[in-house]
C-alpha cells in the first residue's frame, strides 16, 4: 500500500516525461493516491501504537539503510494532506503553453518526495525523499514562474539546500552520538534511545536541527526565501510547497527532534519561542504591509508556521495534538487561498489590491470559496484552523502554569493570541479590496472558475469543515504516536 | 593469478597498439580506439579472477614495492573502467585532432598501466616511477592539438608545473631516505615511530612528498595549473586528468599518510590545506562562465572533499566518492564533447535550451550537475553523505562546518547550468548528432549513478576489505 502510494507519483512522472498523455495521467495518479490514502486511513487501528502498514527492503548492510515505509498517526495526517493538496493541485494546473509534460512531472515529483519523506521510517530516505522535491520546485519557478522568478527560484534552493545540508549534520551527529549498539536508521529503534544521547551533545544536535528545519520551515529570520518564492511560483507549486513540502520540517521537529532530544529541546525553549514569536508578531505585521495578494499570502504561510511551533515548543499530548492539526489545516486553507489567487492572476492579469475590486460581483464562487479560506486561515469555529489552533493555546498555556504567576509560556501564549488578530486585519482587509467595492477596470471583464474546476475545491473545503467538527476522528488516530513520544504525559 | 599480470597485459595491449598504427598503414585508426576498449574491457574481467592478498610486511624483492591488496585491486578496476570510458569519449572528439590519431588513443593505455602500478605502489620509488610513466604520457595528451595555441599554453604549463611537483616529490624522498635509510612505505613508518627520529628533517621531507602529491589532486595552494590546463587540453583528456590522475593521487595519498600520519603536524597540515581546496575550489567556480573551467574549479572543490575523507582516515568513504566523482565527472564532460562537436564552444552559454534541442543530452548533464551538487538518489550524494560521518566521527568541526557552506555555494554553479540547459531559449535549433556509443555510455553512466545513490551496497562491499589502508599497516 505504503509503496504504492510513494511509487506511482515517482512511476508516473517517469511515464509522463516518457510521453504518456500528462494531464490525464496526473490526474488519474493523484486521484489513485488519493483514494489508496483514505483506505489507508479508514483501515488504520487508532489504538494501536507503532507504525502499520510496514514494508521494508535492506539497501545497505554496511551502514544498516532500508527503504522502509510505515505510518502511524501522525505520519497518516500528513500523508492525507499531502494526496488531497496534490490531487488538488494537479487539478487545477492551467493549460501549459510550454513542455505541458515537465510541469506535470515536476508536481508529480514533488508530491512523490513529500509522500515519501513521510512514509518513511527510515533516517536515511527520509531525509533523501524530502530533497527529491528540491529540484523540482527550482524548475517549476524558474521556468514556468512570474514576475521575479530566476531570483526567487534561485533564493529558495539556494536556502533549502543549505538548510538541508545543515540538517544532514544534525542527523549525522545525531547518529553517530548514539551508543554503538544502539545505532540505527530505524525510527523504530530509534525510538527506544530516547535520552541515550548525552545532555551537552542533545544540546548541539537539537540547535542543528532546529535550524536545519527552521530554514525548511521558514522559521524566524530564515524565512526571506518564502514570500518570494511562492509569489513567484505557478499556483499549483505554491500549493504543493507552501500547503505540504514546507510540513516536513514540523514534522522532523515532532517525529526527531522532541523524541530523541528530550533535554536539547528544554533548552533551546527560550530560543524557540523568541523566534516563533518573531513569526507571529513580526512577520504578522509585515503580512499587514503587503500590496499584494501573493506576497501576501506567502507571508500568512509564513507567519501561520508560528503556531505550529508553539504547539511544539509546548512538549505536551494537547499541543502536539494542536500542531499535527493545524499542519493539515494549514495546508488545506492555504492551498485554497493560493488557488483562488491563481485564478485570479489568470483572469484579471494582477493580484495587486489597488487594481483589483468588486471581483465578488463576476466571480461570485471564487468570492465565496475565498471567503470560507479566509475564515478558515483567521481560525473561525467550524473550519480545521480553530479546532488545531485552540489545541495549541490550550497545550502551551498550560506548560508550567500555577494560579499566581504568568511565566514564558503564558506570556507567549499571550502575545500569540494577537496574532488571530492581525490575521484577521490582513485576511479581511484583503478580502474586502478585492470581492467588494466597486469593480475596477481589470476585474470588470473577469470570468468565474468554472464546474469543472470546482470539485478540488469542494474535497479540501470539505476536508477543512469536516476535521473543524469532527477533530476526534483525527486526534483518535494519534494516541498510538504520543504514547511513544510523550511518555507518561 | 598474479595481479602483475594486469598491468603487463595493458602494456602488451598500448605496444601491440602502436605497432599495429605503424604498420598496419591504411587502418581506420578508430579500430584503434575500439581495440583498446576491447582489450581492457578483457583486462578487466580478468582482474576478478585475480587473487588479492593482505600486506606482507617482511616480503623482499618485487613484492617489497608491489602491493595487490583489495585496495589495490579496486582502484586497479577504477583506472580501466576510466580509460574505457576515456576512450570513448576520445572517439567522439576524434574530428578534432588533426595529426596522429592512432597514438591519440594508444597513450591512454600506457597511462593506464602507470595508474595500475601505482595503486599497488608501496615504494617510494615504485611510487615514483609509476607516476612518471602517468605523468609523461600526460606531458603528451594535454598538448595533442598543439596547433590551437590554447592547449600549446596549457601543454607548456602543465610540463613546467608538473616537473616542478617531481622535483619536490624527489627531494622529499632523498630527505625521508636520509633520515630513516628506507624507501619501503612500511620500514619508513616502522623508523618513524622510533623513539630517536630526528623530527625536522623527517617533518621537512614529509611535506616536500605532499606537496608533490599535493600537485597532483590540486590541492590548494598547487592548483594554480588546473584552470587553464583543463581549459585548453582537448575535452577527453581533461576529464582523464581530473578522474584518472586525481584518484592514482588518492590512493598513493592514502598509502602514503599511513607513514605519515604518525607525524601529528601532518593531520593539521592537511586539515588547513581541505579547508583551503573546499573554499577557493567552491568560490572560484560560482563566477566562471566557460563550463570546462567551471569542472576544472569544482574538481578542485571536490579534491578539497576527498581530502576531508582523507583527513578523517575513512578509505571506504574516499573511495566511494572517487567511483561517484568517476561516474559523474566522465558523465558531464562526454556531454561537453558532443554538445561542443556541434556549438564549436565550450561555454554555459553554448548550453541554451539544450532541453529543446537534445532532451536526452540536456536529462545526462542535468544528473551529473545534480550528482556533482549533492542531491540524494544519486551517487555524490551518497559520497557527500560518507565523507561527512566520517568527518563527524572525527570530530572535525572546523571542516564540517566549511564544507557545509561550500556544499551551499555549490548548487549555485551546478544549478546556473541546469538553468542555461531548461532556462533559456536555443540560439540554435538544430537538433545535435552523436555516436550510437556514446548514447549507450552515457545511459549507462546515468543509470549507475542513480542506481549507486539509492542502492550503493555493491561498491561499500567491494571497498569495505578495502577500508582501513591508513590504519592496517600501523
Amino acid at each position: 500500500m505504503l509503496l504504492f502510494i510513494v511509487f506511482v507519483p515517482i512511476a508516473v512522472a517517469l511515464l509522463i516525461l516518457a510521453g504518456a498523455p500528462a494531464r490525464a495521467s496526473a490526474v488519474a495518479a493523484s486521484g489513485a493516491v488519493l483514494l489508496a490514502t483514505l483506505l489507508a486511513f479508514a483501515g488504520f487501528d487508532g489504538g494501536h501504537a507503532g507504525y502499520q502498514l510496514v514494508t521494508s527492503r535492506l539497501v545497505s548492510a554496511d551502514w544498516g539503510i532500508h527503504l522502509a515505509f510505515g505510518i502511524d498517526g501522525l505520519s497518516l495526517i500528513m500523508l492525507l494532506l499531502t494526496s488531497l493538496v496534490t490531487f488538488a493541485a494537479v487539478w487545477f494546473t492551467p493549460s501549459i503553453p510550454e513542455h505541458e509534460n515537465a510541469f506535470y512531472a515536476c508536481l508529480l515529483l514533488m508530491a512523490g518526495g513529500a509522500l515519501g519523506a513521510f512514509a518513511s521510517i527510515d533516517l536515511f530516505f527520509f531525509y533523501a525523499f524530502h530533497e527529491l522535491a528540491l529540484i523540482p520546485t527550482f524548475l517549476l519557478i524558474g521556468i514556468w514562474g512570474t514576475g521575479n522568478r530566476q531570483t526567487a527560484a534561485w533564493k529558495i534552493t539556494i536556502y533549502l539546500a543549505t538548510g538541508s545540508f545543515i540538517l544532514l549534520i544534525g542527523l549525522l551527529l545525531l547518529y553517530r552520538s548514539l551508543p554503538e549498539a544502539a545505532r540505527s536508521f530505524d525510527f523504530r529503534l530509534l525510538q527506544k534511545t530516547a535520552g541515550q544521547i548525552p545532555a551537552g551533545m542533545q544540546h548541539h544536535i537539537y540547535l542543528l536541527l532546529l535550524i536545519g528545519f527552521g530554514i525548511l520551515i521558514s522559521l524566524f529570520p530564515f524565512h526571506t526565501w518564502a514570500p518570494q518564492a511562492y509569489a513567484s511560483a505557478p499556483a499549483p507549486a505554491a500549493m504543493l510547497h507552501a500547503g505540504v513540502l514546507k510540513k516536513f520540517g514540523l514534522y522532523g521537529l515532532l517525529r526527531i527532534a522532541i523524541p530523541l532530544l528530550p533535554e536539547g529541546a528544554r533548552y533551546w525553549t527560550g530560543l524557540l519561542l523568541v523566534l516563533l514569536l518573531g513569526n507571529i508578531i513580526y512577520v504578522g505585521l509585515v503580512t499587514i504591509a503587503q500590496k499584494r495578494l501573493d506576497w501576501m499570502l506567502g507571508y500568512s504561510s509564513v507567519m501561520h508556521m508560528g503556531y505550529i511551533f508553539l504547539g511544539i515548543a509546548a512538549g505536551n499530548i494537547v499541543g502536539a495534538n494542536g500542531a499535527a492539526l493545524l499542519m493539515l489545516a494549514h495546508g488545506l486553507s492555504i492551498a485554497v487561498l493560493f488557488a483562488v489567487a491563481g485564478e485570479i492572476r489568470g483572469r484579471t492579469g494582477t493580484l495587486v489590491f489597488s487594481d483589483l475590486g468588486g471581483l465578488a460581483k463576476v466571480m461570485p464562487f471564487a468570492g465565496l470559496v475565498f471567503g470560507l479560506a479566509t475564515f478558515a486561515a483567521i481560525g473561525l469555529p467550524g473550519f480545521a484552523n480553530f479546532s488545531a489552533e485552540v489545541m495549541v493555546f490550550f497545550g502551551a498555556f498550560h506548560v508550567g502554569a500555577d494560579l499566581q504567576h504568568f511565566h514564558a509560556f503564558q506570556v507567549t501564549t499571550v502575545l500569540a493570541l494577537w496574532g488571530v488578530v492581525i490575521s484577521a486585519v490582513y485576511m479581511l482587509r484583503a478580502y474586502r479590496t478585492i470581492f467588494m467595492g466597486s469593480a475596477s477596470e481589470a476585474s470588470a471583464s473577469a470570468t468565474d472558475i468554472g464546474t469543472n474546476l470546482r470539485p478540488p475545491i469542494f474535497l479540501l473545503v470539505g476536508a477543512m469543515l469536516w476535521v473543524g467538527f469532527f477533530p476526534q476522528s483525527l486526534v483518535g488516530r494519534m494516541q498510538g504516536s504520543w504514547r511513544t513520544s510523550f511518555p507518561g504525559k | 593469478m598474479q595481479a602483475a599480470v594486469l598491468e603487463i597485459s595493458a602494456l602488451v595491449l598500448g605496444i601491440f597498439l602502436l605497432l599495429c598504427e605503424a604498420f598496419a598503414g591504411a587502418l581506420d585508426k578508430r579500430r584503434l580506439a575500439y581495440g583498446g576498449i576491447f582489450g581492457l574491457g578483457l583486462i578487466l574481467l580478468a582482474s576478478f579472477f585475480v587473487t588479492a592478498g593482505p600486506l606482507q610486511p617482511d616480503a623482499v624483492g618485487f613484492w617489497s614495492f608491489y602491493a595487490a591488496d583489495p585496495l589495490a585491486l579496486f582502484f586497479k578496476r577504477f583506472a580501466l573502467a576510466t580509460t574505457m570510458l576515456v576512450l570513448i569519449m576520445m572517439l567522439e572528439s576524434a574530428p578534432r585532432i588533426q595529426s596522429g590519431l592512432g597514438e591519440f588513443f594508444a597513450l591512454p593505455i600506457f597511462t593506464c598501466a602507470g595508474l595500475m602500478w601505482m595503486a599497488s605502489a608501496i615504494d617510494f620509488v615504485m611510487i615514483f616511477v609509476s607516476l612518471e610513466l602517468v605523468t609523461m604520457s600526460f606531458y603528451v595528451l594535454v598538448a595533442y592539438t598543439r596547433r590551437n595555441p590554447v592547449t600549446l599554453e596549457a601543454g607548456v604549463k602543465y610540463l613546467i608545473l608538473s616537473a616542478l611537483s617531481t622535483g619536490f616529490l624527489v627531494y622529499g624522498i632523498t630527505w625521508v631516505f636520509g633520515v630513516t635509510g628506507e624507501t619501503s612505505l612500511a620500514r619508513v613508518a616502522a623508523a618513524f615511530s622510533q623513539p630517536n627520529l630526528e623530527r625536522a628533517p623527517a617533518l621537512f621531507g614529509a611535506v616536500l612528498i605532499l606537496v608533490g602529491l599535493g600537485f597532483k589532486i590540486a590541492a590548494v595552494p598547487f592548483q594554480i595549473w588546473v584552470a587553464d590546463v583543463y581549459q585548453g587540453a582537448p575535452t577527453a583528456v581533461t576529464a582523464y586528468l581530473s578522474v584518472g590522475s586525481k584518484a592514482a593521487g588518492f590512493v598513493v595519498l592514502l598509502r602514503v599518510l599511513s607513514a605519515f600520519f604518525i607525524l601529528p603536524q601532518v593531520q593539521r597540515l592537511l586539515v588547513a590545506v581541505a579547508i583551503a581546496t573546499l573554499i577557493y575550489g567552491n568560490l572560484a567556480a560560482l563566477p566562471q562562465t566557460n563550463l570546462k573551467r567551471l569542472l576544472g574549479y569544482s574538481s578542485i572543490a571536490h579534491a578539497g572533499y576527498l581530502l576531508v575523507g582523507v583527513v578523517s582516515f575513512s578509505g571506504a568513504a574516499v573511495g566511494f566518492y572517487l567511483v561517484s566523482y568517476l561516474l559523474m565527472t566522465l558523465l558531464s564532460f562526454t556531454v561537453l564533447i558532443v554538445v561542443a562537436n556541434s556549438a564549436g564552444g565550450e561555454e554555459i552559454s553554448d548550453f541554451d535550451g539544450l532541453s529543446k534541442r537534445s532532451p536526452f543530452l540536456a536529462l545526462a548533464m542535468m544528473i551529473s550537475m545534480l550528482s556533482l551538487a549533492g542531491v540524494p538518489f544519486t551517487a555524490g550524494f551518497f559520497g557527500k553523505f560518507m565523507v561527512f560521518d566520517a568527518a563527524i566521527q572525527q570530530h572535525q568541526t572546523a571542516l564540517v562546518v566549511v564544507a557545509v557552506v561550500t556544499v551551499a555555494c555549490g548548487f549555485y554553479y551546478y544549478l546556473k547550468v541546469i538553468r542555461a540547459m531548461y532556462w533559456e531559449s536555443p540560439a540554435r535549433a538544430a537538433p545535435i548528432a552523436f555516436s550510437q556509443l556514446s548514447r549507450v555510455t552515457m545511459t549507462g553512466l546515468m543509470i549507475a549513478i542513480i542506481t549507486l545513490g539509492v542502492y550503493p551496497q555493491p561498491i561499500l562491499r567491494a571497498l569495505s576489505d578495502a577500508s582501513h589502508p591508513v590504519t592496517a599497516q600501523r
